[in-house]
């Protein structure tokens, strides 16, 4: 039988049965579209996480209180240590481990933030002048932090372009007093950019310098300290000195987690994929579901259709061809379903993208091609069974059944 | 050309058995014009189904054009079936989700025939059946003498040795059951080995050669041309 010929007959006979053969579209369809915007979740979160640590270079070091015990896995996010990294220390550091070129201290915090009548509740970052070029963000307006010693404290603010239009509109915002809790801080700078490459989080934030932001929010330790290692120097061995002086400046307890981005990304980048993959999984499942109704409307079809089988076998079909016919059917709705479930997923990650701009969804190729070669020939193995009944039947039996 | 000997065959239905073919010896040459006639249950569909290779002897021997089609496996049966045998239902067996045009067609396509040469083929066909005018109905739309004539149609178009139908005209009246036996006869007359399994008195007598059977035996076999 040529192929033309094998996909119209098939083709007529779906149309003939066209409410079954609709319910199989719909099934299959779903269970590709799962893949598809699963898979597109994922790496848009993967990419999301990534991007997020982009900013990082290479030659940055975090430092975190409190240690993981275990080597490997994730690094303690919230970790509450024994001793708590203070300025001091940090002070300490910066005196006695030669390969830091750069210290920015964090100090984390949630606060009411008004300007006249108009208050925004915004992350508050304590931190240093150093902090800016360490993470890549330049200033629209005005200046960045000014460059104090780590224990001073300053009432002067930078804050981020988001919040500075909700709190002046289009207005001038540099030499303006906003109030934070109970102090007053003057805006000296703006963040240039609406946060579209570091996500909208610090474009809605405020940065005070440190020793401010602990006063303000009555915290001694540090949230985290990002240090950038000077040039030629070598980010292991950086690391290690660090941890050396943590350890001494901690009675000898080795209580700070030290990040390097290269290390973490690979690690959170091994994770994403792997919960891709398991998202991935859980929509292929939908599609072997649906491999259980394809064998189903494939039996019914050969039950409802055994005269017409016993016919062909009368004109001189092969069981091969009677098998080939089934098998066919199965596997053009299948392949409609497929490309129909593919389309409507990526109609969904487009909405998507419209929705969260800052998430890069995005199905991956392999998904694309799986999820096809998935329903196709998930519907061939298990139309299998049925088309084999017919291709085996006795001619004379199916003429016979009506 | 057809060649059986000694040829049985048994259902067994619950606790009873019954013998469809009980020993059955004939011979048919080609060209022969053949009625089988009987009362109903006499095992004349299944001779039938039995020398058009739907169906297995269980015992004796059957051989077509000198094959012995005992030897033979599934795909083998299934191309002297193709090839050498047409078949006219007594229910016409149209798929009803084609026209007749492409009911006509049906063996050709199986075959892999490609469309150019088919559709000139079973043009012809359709209009020496008289049915040209209704190539694209559908077998619902078209009565019960149209549709034994696209049944009869498909079951010469691939050019066989022998057509074997199973009462064609017990569904139709009588003006379209005389239109239909006419056809069968000029097919029968332009060489075609015919064998009309038939309830009707009037068509099985005017066969050249008259078999009755009884209880899945050969009661009687006349044959116009040996007597003359
Ligand atoms: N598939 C079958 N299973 C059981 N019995 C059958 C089957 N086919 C035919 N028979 C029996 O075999 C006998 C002959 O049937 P058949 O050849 O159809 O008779 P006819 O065509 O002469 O009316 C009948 O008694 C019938 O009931
Ligand atoms: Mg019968």
């Amino acid at each position: 039988m040529r192929l033309f010929d094998l996909l119209r007959f098939s083709l007529l006979a779906l149309r003939r049965q066209r409410f079954r053969s609709s319910m199989l579209l719909t099934a299959v369809s779903l269970g590709v579209a799962a893949v598809i915007v699963l898979t597109a979740l994922g790496e848009g979160a993967r990419g999301y996480v990534l991007g997020e640590f982009a900013y990082l270079g290479k030659d940055t070091v975090v430092m975190i209180p409190g240690r993981k015990e275990t080597t490997g896995g994730m690094p303690p996010m919230t970790g509450v240590a024994a001793h708590a990294i203070t300025l001091e220390e940090m002070e300490v550091l910066q005196r006695a481990v030669p390969g830091i070129t750069a210290l920015a201290p964090m100090v984390l915090g949630n606060g009411p933030v008004s300007f006249n009548a108009r208050e925004r509740d915004s992350m508050v970052i304590g931190t240093t002048a150093a902090f800016f070029p360490l993470r890549d963000l330049a200033i629209a307006q005005g200046s960045p932090l000014p460059e104090l010693a780590l224990g001073e404290g300053m009432q002067v603010a930078v804050i981020g372009q988001t919040l500075k239009e909700a709190l002046f509109d289009s207005g001038r915002a540099v030499g303006q007093w906003i109030r934070l809790h109970d102090y007053r801080f003057r805006v000296v700078g703006v963040l240039a950019g609406t946060g579209d490459s570091f996500g909208a989080d610090l474009s809605e934030a405020v940065f005070i310098p440190v020793a401010s932001a602990q006063a303000v929010f009555n915290v001694h330790g540090l949230f985290r300290v990002m240090l950038k290692v000077r040039e030629n120097h070598q980010v292991e061995t950086v690391k290690s000195a660090i941890e050396k002086q943590m350890q001494a400046l901690h009675n000898g307890d080795l209580d700070v987690t030290l990040i390097s981005p290269d290390a973490m990304l690979s690690t959170f980048d091994s994770i994403l994929r792997v919960m891709t993959l398991g998202v991935a999984g859980i929509g292929a499942i939908s599609l072997v579901v649906s491999g259980i109704l394809v064998m189903n409307v494939t039996l019914m079809s050969v039950k409802q259709r055994t005269a017409e089988i016993g016919l062909l076998k009368a004109l001189g079909a092969p069981a091969s061809q009677v098998r080939t016919l089934f098998l066919t059917e199965a596997g053009l709705v299948a392949a409609a379903g497929a490309v129909l479930g593919i389309v409507a997923g990526q109609l969904l990650v487009l909405v998507g993208r419209q929705l969260y701009p800052d998430v890069p969804f995005a199905t991956p190729a392999w998904a694309l091609w799986a999820s096809l070669a998935l329903a196709v020939g998930t519907a061939l193995l298990f139309a299998w069974l049925p088309a084999q009944q017919a291709a085996n039947m006795e001619p004379v039996d199916a003429l016979g059944k009506k | 050309m057809i060649d059986i000997c000694g040829v049985n065959k048994t259902f067994t239905l619950g606790d009873s058995t019954v013998h469809a073919l009980n020993n059955i010896t004939l011979q048919i040459g080609q060209g022969e014009y053949v009625s089988v006639m009987g009362p109903s249950g006499s095992g004349k569909s299944t001779l039938l189904n039995m020398l058009g290779l739907l169906d297995r002897p269980d015992s004796g021997r059957y051989s077509l054009n000198g094959v012995d089609t005992g030897t033979l496996d599934e795909n083998e049966r299934a191309r002297l079936r193709r090839e050498q045998i047409g078949f006219v239902f007594q229910s016409y067996h149209l798929i009803a989700r084609l026209t007749a045009r492409e009911n006509v067609e049906m063996p050709l396509m199986l075959a892999g025939v490609p469309a150019r040469e088919r559709h000139p083929l079973v043009a012809g066909i359709l209009d020496k059946l008289g049915i040209a005018g209704r190539a694209h109905h559908l077998p619902n739309q078209l009565s019960g003498g149209e549709r034994q004539r696209v049944a009869i149609g498909r079951s010469i178009v691939m050019k066989p040795a022998i057509l074997l139908a199973d009462e064609p005209t017990g569904n139709l009246d009588s003006r379209s059951g005389k239109e239909v036996t006419e056809i069968l006869e000029t097919l029968n007359r332009e060489g075609i080995t015919l064998l009309v399994v038939t309830h009707d008195l009037s068509m099985g007598e005017r066969a050249t050669r008259r078999i009755r059977m009884v209880d899945g035996a050969v009661d009687s076999d006349l044959n116009d041309e040996e007597a003359a």
